[in-house]
């Protein structure tokens, strides 16, 4: 009964959508239920509005990287700052960030306890320092300060610090392992390098402006031989088809203009710049989410969403680029005629 | 004997302050302050409700440490520990109960009292079934379980719960996402999770509103502590189906048995208050009188028997007679209404109900507390998964997982032991053809037979002597 909302609340999104701009705004569209030959009109005008504003955002895109110093994208902020108050509603919009907790939290403390020998019964994480990079309103920060770990969340939008400071202030469990900021990674770099045992950047990369100078900070806020764990989106026709069009636009399972695809990052170029980083990738996953029972799965397959595990690596800080050109060529010539280089492990549940 | 002594909250709590050395080595379910000293800003993992059996054995299953490891070995550890149903071995009360007195049973015999026909169970070998246990000794040696745990559970006896405030959907104002409980002396508690073990009429389940279908029989249970004519093995559990009711004779050691008898209000009032002698006259008489037999019914059951012995000539199995009575234990006479109830939702989001304040169900399978082991087993299993990976124990995510789980096994008993009951109710022609026939059809073929062994059998097979 509680998960048949999502079936029943799909059919009337549908119906509210034939009038679908692109990015819309927030404000609920009025519920239409015209059928007529106007939304074949409307659909076409869409799809051409939405190729201009993909153009626009290309371009806004590029002129950004070149002069800004933050990774934050203020229309981001803008986006979430509207959603705020609805975090902690686990059947609301952020429900599939809710139940995705249920892989992401596994793949971040199994990962973490290979690396560290000491396991404390019952609080797996017990002593490691964690920070987790647009933490939102918190979804991932409580579990993970609920298994041990002391965690820093910092997130731009001071609305969401706000609602995550009041949720956790009813744990007294919580009170003192997990602290708050709003600010942007690239401010606490310097007063934070090499403190973290694990940074986690979940549903973050596809909305910052520059993906280079934001593995940059993580390498650097990372204790060598610290986890970066991120989770994402790929961005192919699949992740644009089902990402954006059926999630946002049809379904209403992701609040429209929560997300834009040029921001998304392919798993191959993730990993390129991880490794151009001193990121070493251990780990690439591919994630399901299925819409009808609300949960998601593990998958071989990376084309909508996907985790990654990296390992600062001890040694060398940024690798010369004639070498890293050599280290590439040697990996084509060893790997199959399969034309996809990328890493995929499967992870065992 | 059906015990309720008054009403006993037991809780898991959390530290309120510091994480001190001796707390890293407790589990996350765990730590938990003294009662005296707790604060109004105690927020407990846990508060279960209802101290029977089902809900100490409950706060024993959480109190005791069952993950080994962290990592992914732990996570594959507390699955496979809470897999099989309710290990009262896991938690450590099985010893207790050992020390005490329990009986294993090898053989059961199920048979009518208008025909012939009989069903007979037992293991290859004669293996021990199951055990029956006696409620006292169940519940001394929770208690004792309780005690050695106290540090993760603390126990309130004679305290009653007398109102609960539930949370909002989810926190935007200020309101607490805790449930509240409020205690007969004015006290509060809050927990993130409230497990009803609150009985049949249970105010966990009112309080939250959720539905419970239910009706009663127009039968009631006498119970009773019997004396054996003379010392026999007593390992074989008896039960027969009268037309009144079931009568049901279950070895408790050498000389004595208990017995539970269904049967009309008014017969059962006559029961508990007949002297000593005529009752245990018309407990002998209930086994072995064929009074109900008639020629009609003996011939067909006869027929079919020979037909079977033509098909399959291996096993005849020979009804045999229970042991006789010669006297009751004074003052072990009682008697409980019956009747039947189900709630339409085991949970909530931050409360979930076991046991009897979930399912009530007639005793002539003796499954009614076997059932609520197997929820605690469920909901304990879900809770450590949803606790190893950090989730807030209130979640519906899990909590859902535990509700599927139990409804699906727990409804089609349900719905078996309501067939049985009324199938067996009447003495007249059709049904008791029906049957007979089924019975020694069953009785025949090994398959059917088996998987409604597993069925009874289901954990340790605890019988409850109520």
């Amino acid at each position: 009964m509680w998960r048949g909302r999502k079936l029943s609340s799909c059919g009337v999104r549908f119906l509210e959508t034939l009038g679908f701009g692109y990015p819309s705004t927030l404000a609920e569209l009025p519920l239409r239920t015209s059928w007529s030959g106007t939304m074949w009109f409307r659909a076409y005008r869409m799809t051409f509005s939405c190729l201009t504003r993909i153009k626009s955002y290309r371009s806004s895109w590029k002129r950004l990287c070149s002069t800004s110093q933050t990774t934050v994208d203020s229309n981001e902020v803008k986006t979430f700052l509207a959603l705020a108050h609805k975090w902690w509603d686990e059947q609301g919009v952020f429900a599939p960030l809710h139940s995705m907790n249920d892989l992401r939290v596994p793949f971040i403390r199994d990962n973490l306890l290979k690396t560290s020998a000491n396991h404390q019964l019952g609080k797996p994480l017990s002593g490691m320092k964690i920070l987790d990079v647009g933490c939102g309103g918190g979804l991932l920060t409580e579990p993970l300060g609920r298994l041990g770990a002391s965690v820093i969340g910092i997130d731009p939008v001071d609305e969401n610090i706000k609602i995550a400071q009041h949720h956790k202030s009813f744990d007294p469990g919580l009170r003192k392992r997990i602290e708050y900021r709003a600010c942007s990674l690239e401010e606490i770099v310097e007063e934070t390098a090499e403190t973290f045992d694990a940074v986690v950047a979940s549903e973050v990369v596809e909305h910052v402006i520059d993906i280079e100078a934001f593995m940059q900070c993580c390498y650097r806020v990372l204790k060598p031989s610290g986890s970066l764990f991120v989770t994402t989106i790929n961005k192919t026709q699949l992740s644009y088809a089902l990402g954006i069009v059926f999630s946002e636009q049809i379904a209403g399972i992701v609040p429209k203009g929560t997300h834009t695809w040029e921001k998304f990052v392919s798993p191959e170029k993730l990993e390129s710049i991880l490794e151009s980083n001193g990121l070493s990738v251990q780990t690439v996953a591919g994630m399901l989410y299925n819409p009808f029972s609300g949960y998601w799965h593990w998958s071989e397959n990376t084309s909508l969403n996907y985790a990654a595990h990296a390992i600062r690596s001890k040694v060398q800080e940024h690798p010369e680029p004639a070498e890293l050109f050599s280290k590439r060529e040697t990996e084509e010539l060893s790997a199959n005629a399969s034309t996809n280089p990328c890493v995929c492990e499967e992870l065992k549940k | 004997m059906m015990v309720a002594v008054g009403s006993l909250v037991g809780r898991l709590g959390m530290r309120q302050w510091g994480v001190g050395p001796s707390a890293l080595t407790r589990g996350p379910l765990t730590a938990c302050r003294r009662w005296a000293g707790a604060s109004a800003d105690t927020v407990y993992d846990v508060v279960v409700s209802g101290g029977g059996l089902v809900g100490a054995a409950m706060a024993c299953a959480l109190g005791k440490r069952i993950s080994g490891e962290g990592g992914k070995k732990g996570a594959q550890e507390l699955k496979s520990t809470c897999g099989h149903g309710i290990s009262f071995v896991g938690f450590g009360a099985w010893d207790h109960i050992c020390n005490m007195r329990c009986r294993a049973f090898r053989r059961m015999q199920v048979w009518d009292s208008c025909s012939e026909a009989l069903i007979m169970f037992d293991k290859d070998k004669l293996d021990d079934m199951g055990y029956i246990v006696e409620n006292d000794v169940i519940m001394h040696a929770l208690t004792k379980q309780l005690e050695a745990v106290s540090d993760r559970v603390t126990v309130l006896y004679r305290s009653k719960a007398v109102g609960y405030t539930w949370p909002g959907p989810f926190s935007m104002a200020d309101s607490s996402p805790w449930v509240h409980i409020t205690l007969g002396d004015g006290s509060t508690l809050q927990t993130k999770l409230l497990i009803g073990a609150d009985g049949h009429n249970s105010g966990v389940r009112q309080a939250a509103g959720i539905q419970n279908v239910s009706w009663n029989y127009d039968q009631s249970a006498v119970v009773a502590t019997l004396h054996l004519s003379e010392p026999t093995e007593n390992n074989v559990a008896w039960q027969r189906f009268l037309p009144s009711g079931p009568i049901a004779l279950l070895p408790l050691s050498d000389t004595s048995s208990s017995l539970v008898w269904s049967t009309s209000h008014d017969h059962a009032a006559e029961l508990v208050s007949m002297d000593e002698e005529e009752f245990v006259d018309s407990i002998n008489s209930a086994f072995w009188s064929d009074a109900n037999h008639t020629d009609f019914i003996d011939s067909a059951s006869t027929m079919l028997h020979y037909v079977v012995a033509l098909l399959k000539p291996t096993k005849v199995s020979a009804r045999q007679l229970p042991p006789s009575i010669a006297r009751v234990d004074a003052k072990s006479r009682a008697r409980f209404p019956l009747g039947l109830g189900h709630a339409v939702e085991y949970v909530r989001p931050r409360v979930a109900l076991i046991g009897d304040a979930a399912h009530r169900v007639h005793p002539l399978a003796g499954q009614g507390v076997n059932m609520g082991f197997g929820d605690i087993s469920s909901l304990v299993h879900h809770l450590s998964t949803a606790a190893f990976n950090g989730k807030d124990l209130g979640s519906m995510s899990h909590l859902t997982g535990y509700e599927t789980d139990r409804q699906r096994h727990n409804t089609a008993l349900l719905v078996a032991t309501d067939i049985l009951k009324r199938l067996y109710s009447t003495s007249a022609m059709p049904p008791v053809l029906l049957r007979t026939w089924g019975l020694q059809a069953t009785n025949a073929v090994s398959p059917l037979k088996v998987s409604g062994h597993s069925e009874l059998q289901d954990f340790c097979s605890l019988r409850k002597d109520c």
